[in-house]
């Protein structure tokens, strides 16, 4: 039996009985089953349980920055810098003046998240082994101006279970940027909650850059309140298999969803979104734009769920994914959907997948500009659109300069 | 051989021959309008030059300054030389036109390092408004924006040979005016023009030296400026070949040829 079904190896977390249950639902769960909707096109029957190891203390090995994270810290001034290693808070440091003004980030027991409905043998493993998580908690009608910034690491041949928890008080403003590494095989299963409360704001952004060998399996889970507005750029460069769900509850009346994604997957990579977004209120907003590159014989798969409930009328809900086909092996599937069921809604949905526009490659090329060049500057243009509606500045430069280096490497091979 | 020489140039277009053997020569300075009715492969004849995929030449050679530019890829044409002002010039997002003629000037193996000044005053010299400098290629422009913008890159840029096509299109009587002594400018330093055009206003404003009208797919006649103005009095039925008729039977073959 692998190491990861193992009550015992659990409950050196802590003794809990929800621990070891959990840990069994796990054991009877087994894979997900790739016939069902939410798992097609995944290749999960793939991933090796067997040859992960899990890690029940955290490591003591200092955390090394790459550059393009170092880049986009430097004269960045954070409220907060959380550092997470295998999914232990091994750090938490807040900056001078925040906690009076009503920041609150610590490292804390994090409710578990199963849901009754759709939960799968990683959301048990998170149950199960999940440590400690990062708390972020601001006060009522408290601007926390500067970002807070949540660096988590995954070491090679392990399985790390990290969870993040937002909450945001009624008037509230804060910006969560989250960034997200490895250093070769494993297994990363990452849980963000967002509660945001009336007429609060969040702003969040996670930049995922693993190893070429992680496997993925993560969750955002956001319930937003009366007018309130949660910004979420999901953006993603790395990982084998990397996967990540949205549910996202417009639960207040007039509640904004804006939902942003920017992937580039390379290699034999496969980058996989599912968002389910549910209008439950009257007069909710969801606006989400997802835009990615596949090049060599890497695939992407966008399916998204907009489901308008009975209660939502007046709600406008917009959803648009579009794919650049870069290599001729390369894969995308985008299957975007709507549910409705109120008559006095907007809904509009697109969705394209195509090669490189022969147009706009004509016009470069019209003015001399070499093939490999044009291709590279039209690719990284095409990500600006999604990119200005990221509302975490310095992740929305990161991407900018991961999405420079993905087709640097794809000029110096070619 | 100076300049811009077709010879006996022959383009199919989705397996359909458009131009049937034409000929034409651009020398450095001159400017020569080539005219016709619509439908009569004009811009068939600027894509094939340029190299545009879907343009597949039949036969002929197209040198510029005696070298071979068919055997050339559409970047090895600009970069020998020629340029391309469009008719409905390619949207391209995020891209902009700083980004692009600095990726076209180190493609070239030029510098790209006094680029900036030279195109905020560029564009001052046709009332363009440098901000644009900076925003997505062609997004969201005017018409006359477009025609503005690829007036400048062709000043910029520093072609030999410029395929200039429908310059009025967008353009009002004061832009044309501007846009046209822009180009002027660049022939009395020795650009050559190929001005593509269907309606002889253009001419008012950019003079050309040579006028030649292309009408089913060959130059049919070649004269002086004053023969854009004849057609400005009789239009192009002249040269227009009568269609075989129809039979007015009529039938979905009619509805497919046309």
């Amino acid at each position: 039996m692998t190491l990861l079904f193992s009550p015992d190896r659990a409950a050196e977390l802590g003794e809990d009985q929800q621990r070891r249950d959990a840990v069994e639902r796990a054991a009877s769960a087994g894979l997900p089953d790739t016939t069902s909707e939410v798992w097609r096109y995944s290749p999960i029957a793939d991933l090796d349980l067997d040859a992960l190891d899990i890690v029940t203390e955290p490591p003591s090995a200092e955390l090394a920055t790459p550059d393009h994270l170092a880049e986009a810290l430097d004269g960045l001034s954070a409220a907060a810098t959380v550092t997470v290693a295998d999914g232990f808070v091994v750090s938490v440091q807040v900056a001078d003046g925040w906690e009076a003004k009503g920041l609150q980030v610590e490292a804390v027991p994090i409710k578990r998240y199963e849901p009754a409905d759709g939960s799968h043998l990683f959301d048990h493993l998170h149950a199960g082994f999940a440590p400690d998580g990062v708390l972020v908690k601001v006060a009522d009608n408290v601007a926390i101006t500067d970002p807070i910034v949540i660096r988590s690491h995954l070491n090679r041949g392990v399985a790390g279970f990290t969870s993040v928890k937002v909450h945001a008080g009624p008037g509230s403003e804060v910006t969560i940027f989250e960034y997200q590494s490895s250093d070769g095989d494993g297994l990363i299963v990452p849980m963000t909650q967002f509660h945001v409360e009336r007429e609060a704001t969040v702003n969040h952004a996670v930049v995922q850059d693993l190893d070429h060998q992680t496997w993925q399996i993560g969750r955002v889970v956001s319930t937003v309140g009366d007018h309130a507005t949660l910004n979420s750029s999901l953006i993603a460069f790395g990982g084998k298999y990397a996967r990540l769900r949205t549910d996202s509850d417009l639960a207040g009346r007039g509640a904004k969803g804006e939902l942003v994604g920017a992937y580039f997957a390379d290699g034999d990579q496969i980058l996989d979104y599912r968002t389910f977004q549910q209008h439950i209120a009257p007069d909710t907003l969801s606006d989400l734009l997802f835009k990615g590159t596949v090049d060599d014989s890497a695939g992407s798969v966008y399916t998204g769920m907009i489901h308008i409930h009975p209660e939502g009328a007046g709600s406008n809900a917009f959803q648009t994914n579009r794919n650049i086909k870069l290599g001729d092996d390369a894969w995308a599937w985008s299957v975007p959907n709507l549910e409705i069921e109120n008559n006095d809604v907007r809904c509009s949905h697109a969705s394209t997948v195509s090669p490189v526009d022969p147009d706009q490659r004509f016009y470069l090329h019209s003015r001399g500009v070499a093939p490999t060049v044009a291709d590279r500057l039209i690719v990284a243009g095409f990500f600006e659109e999604a990119l200005k509606r990221v509302a975490v500045p310095a992740a929305a430069q990161m991407a900018r300069s991961l999405i420079a280096a993905k087709l640097d490497e794809r000029l110096a091979r070619r | 051989m100076s300049g811009l020489t077709i010879e006996n140039l022959s383009v199919n277009v989705a397996g359909k021959e458009i131009l049937s053997g034409v000929n034409l020569s651009v020398k450095a300075g001159e400017v020569h309008a080539v005219m016709g009715p619509n439908g009569a492969g004009k811009s068939t004849l600027s894509n094939a030059v340029m190299g545009r995929a879907g343009y597949e030449v039949t036969g002929g050679r197209v040198t510029l300054d005696g070298v071979d530019l068919l055997t050339m890829d559409t970047y090895q044409r600009a970069q020998a030389g020629l340029f391309y002002a469009m008719q409905a010039p390619t949207e391209v997002p995020g891209v902009s036109m700083h980004d692009m003629i600095t990726a076209a000037l180190q493609s070239a193996g030029s510098s790209a390092s006094a680029l900036g000044d030279t195109l905020v005053r560029e564009a001052s010299a046709i009332g363009f408004d440098a901000a644009l400098l900076e925003r997505s290629l062609n997004v969201d422009l005017s018409g006359g924006e477009k025609k503005r913008s690829e007036t400048l890159q062709m000043s910029v840029l520093g072609p030999k040979i410029a395929l200039v096509d429908e310059l009025d299109s967008g353009l009002d009587v004061d832009g044309l005016r501007t846009v046209a002594r822009r180009v002027e400018q660049l022939t009395n330093d020795g650009l050559g023009v190929l001005l593509i055009t269907h309606f002889p206003r253009v001419l008012h404003e950019l003079q050309a030296d040579r006028v030649h009208v292309l009408a089913q797919g060959r130059i049919v006649k070649t004269g002086g400026p004053e023969l854009a103005f004849e057609l400005e009095q009789t239009g192009y039925g002249n040269y227009v070949e009568e269609s075989p008729k129809q039979s007015s039977a009529g039938g979905f073959d009619d509805l497919f040829n046309m």
